[in-house]
């Protein structure tokens, strides 16, 4: 019914300041097995009910997790990455923005040595809803159900759940996998991994101007995907050579661009919509002659 | 974050990278010192952060220290309008004045990260002295490329066989790779995003040297990096764009009518593009950031109506765990301390909505609460016709 992360997650949190002791309290709350956090220093204490580690090796030896959530700032997050990586958590999600594009050309070739699987940075997490939430999004405008969502954005995430929940369209799991121009996994890794799971019936993919993620993905629905995919594209009005506040979202040598890649998932029979109201009753009408309704 | 062109020499010098003599000036009577202590023909050279400076007349040669001078006061202080300014252009504030170079060969040097493979690409092209896009396009086989392994650097034999790909001659090989090793190490170094040097050129007398550069920095290593920051050149930016990044605002100015604030940057960009497809016009992106405190709305507020072309303004935000209440308090407070008298669209998403929405309704102001983001686009539009 999910992918990534489920009811036997165990979570790590690494970085338990002021943002992410709040979301730690918000996914305990949301029903998530909230195992201990990372601060060194402070091992074999306590914080906000959770046992405090100095170094993953040695929660990973206490509490033994099976992912971590990081919210360590930006010029000591990519350590963070690969002390979790090294301590060979499988699942290890990045909210932290901002980080170095070397520090994260660093941490990809690391993760390379690694069986670990990297979401973001710069991403609002991961959620199975009803079962694990992961990350910065709200929980209570999710709803368990077939659909599985990837997106670059945070916000624009919730919107096309939010349409989706209100149209009685759950979703099996939800991944934001960040707006930056280097991150671990992609557009085609996660629907992929959609693709494989019996549960979900339907993907929405949400992405945005910069890079060619978008189009990898689409020659990769073509080849291998038949359920249905929806998808929409930020930035159609963004000027070429602007960052549009993501790190990753600017169209730089005429590349990047909307057009092209609405153009690409189109052919790739991808449903691209060009407005983002319509997102919600583009997956309703593409999921109505397979359920029926 | 952008530099100069002559920051970006200074930079590359201190790596090894060589250059021609040069300095700035300010001033017609500077140029004309300069060019006297270079001695012989100079060229001078307009320096603002926009490329196409040659084509828009910002790059003229000078025989005589005299020549330089006229050059220099008719350059300083205009406006040049170039490809990549719009068509507002950029004013010039300084020139750089630099030795001319009997030229045998003009070739382009770059380096970029390849999002793809996650790396650095080191570029070389035979092609060198235009634009590179257009080679891209035209003659992809004309750009020989390398990419740069995490962990190590430019090596040799990557230099190497980037020099001979270039049909250098034989004698040029070693000063050529030495020459591409110590740019890699300068990019490297500074955290940059991007450098390019076009042209690359081969001297008559056999020296390689930079004749520009062109240097891109990686905001997010800044912190690393105090004396890049400093390199930073207020004027050559918009002063909107400059005041929202105080307050933790990302703002970036469009020529459309309908102001936007938003939450997120996805947001922000959909809320643009739903603007253009109900009919209207953005006139900016406004990422007020997840948190979207009171104090922030009412510096977003500042920043959107100091454009005069704004006719009315759409607020998207998506709360989520964020409180409506509290945001629209926030707008409320904003609206009324800066008395804003063009129409506002709001639209709240999250917990707390309704109490929001009344909080809009109950303050007596302009405001118009919209429902979902197709009503909220659709009514902006139609306020903003209007108006």
């Amino acid at each position: 019914m999910s992918i990534l992360v489920d009811k036997n997650t165990r979570l790590l949190v690494q970085g338990l300041g002021r943002e992410g002791s709040f979301h730690a309290q918000q996914a305990i709350q949301y029903g998530t097995n909230v195992v201990g956090a990372v601060k060194p220093g402070k091992g074999g204490t306590e914080q906000d009910g959770l046992p405090l580690f100095d170094s993953v090796a040695a929660a990973n030896k206490a509490v033994n997790p099976n992912a971590s959530v990081i919210f360590v700032p930006a010029p000591f997050a990519a350590d963070a990455i690969m002390e979790a990586a090294d301590s060979g958590i499988p699942l290890v999600i990045c909210i932290t923005e901002g980080i170095p594009t070397f520090d994260m050309i660093r941490v990809n070739a690391f993760l390379k040595t690694t069986q670990t699987r990297l979401v973001g940075p710069n991403c609002p997490g991961v959620i199975s809803p009803d079962k694990c939430k992961i990350g910065i999004m709200p929980g209570h405008i999710h709803r368990a159900g077939n659909v599985g969502v990837v997106s670059r954005s945070g916000t624009l995430t919730y919107e096309a759940v939010g349409q989706l929940t209100a149209l009685g369209i759950g979703q099996s799991t939800c991944i934001g996998i960040g707006g930056d121009p280097i991150i671990g996994t992609s557009f085609r890794d996660a629907i992929e991994l959609f693709n494989a799971d019996p549960d979900t019936h339907a993907v929405v993919m949400i992405g945005e101007i910069g890079g060619t993620a978008e189009e990898t993905a689409a020659l990769y629905v073509k080849e291998h995907v038949k359920k249905p995919v929806v998808g929409f594209i930020a930035g159609q009005t963004a000027p070429p050579g602007r960052r549009m506040g993501h790190a990753g979202a600017i169209i730089s040598g005429g590349k990047g661009t909307a057009r092209e890649k609405m153009e690409t998932m189109k052919e790739a029979g991808i449903t691209v919509v060009d407005s983002p109201a319509q997102i919600g009753e583009a997956v309703a009408a593409r999921l109505a002659p397979a359920t029926g309704r | 974050m952008k530099i100069h062109e002559f920051q970006g020499k200074q930079i590359l010098k201190s790596f090894g990278v060589a250059v021609p003599r040069g300095e700035t000036a300010q001033d017609g009577a500077g140029a004309a010192a300069i060019a006297r202590k270079l001695g012989g023909e100079v060229i001078v050279k307009a320096q603002i952060h926009a490329g196409g400076r040659g084509k828009a007349g910002g790059v003229k040669i000078a025989k005589t220290p005299e020549e330089a001078q006229a050059v220099a006061e008719k350059i300083l202080g205009k406006k040049l309008v170039t490809i990549q300014t719009g068509p507002e252009g950029q004013v010039v504030r300084q020139v750089l004045i630099e030795e001319t170079l009997p030229i045998e060969r003009e070739l382009y040097l770059g380096i970029v990260i390849d999002r793809v493979t996650a790396s650095p690409v080191f570029m070389a092209s035979a092609a060198g002295g235009v634009e590179i896009e257009k080679v891209a396009e035209e003659t992809p086989e004309l750009i020989l490329r390398e990419t740069i392994r995490p962990g190590a650097g430019l090596e040799a034999f990557q230099a190497r066989k980037l020099a001979f790909g270039l049909g250098l001659p034989a004698g040029c090989i070693q000063q050529a790779t030495a020459f591409m090793m110590s740019l890699y190490r300068a990019f490297e170094a500074t955290d940059a995003s991007l450098a390019e040097i076009n042209p690359f050129i081969l001297a008559k007398d056999g020296r390689l040297l930079a004749l520009d550069a062109k240097m891109t920095f990686d905001d997010n290593a800044l912190f690393r990096h105090e004396e890049i920051g400093k390199l930073r050149d207020l004027a050559e930016e918009d002063p909107l764009e400059i005041e929202a990044t105080k307050y933790g605002l990302n703002y970036i100015k469009l020529d459309g009518t309908v102001g936007c604030m938003v939450n997120g940057a996805g947001l922000a960009m959909g809320t643009m593009d739903i603007i253009q497809y109900a009919g209207g016009s953005p006139a900016n992106f406004l990422d007020v950031g997840g948190g979207a405190s009171a104090e922030q709305v009412r510096h977003a507020f500042e920043i959107l109506l100091s454009d005069r072309n704004v006719r009315a303004v759409l607020i998207n935000i998506f709360g989520g765990i964020m409180r409506c209440d509290i945001v629209a308090s926030g707008v409320v407070e904003a609206a009324r301390a800066l008395d804003v008298k063009i129409p506002v669209v709001v639209r709240l998403e999250g917990t707390n909505m309704e109490q929001g929405q009344q909080i809009l309704q109950d303050s007596k102001l302009n405001f118009t609460v919209a429902n979902g983001m197709k009503d909220a686009a659709e009514k902006v539009v139609r306020l903003a016709e209007e108006a």
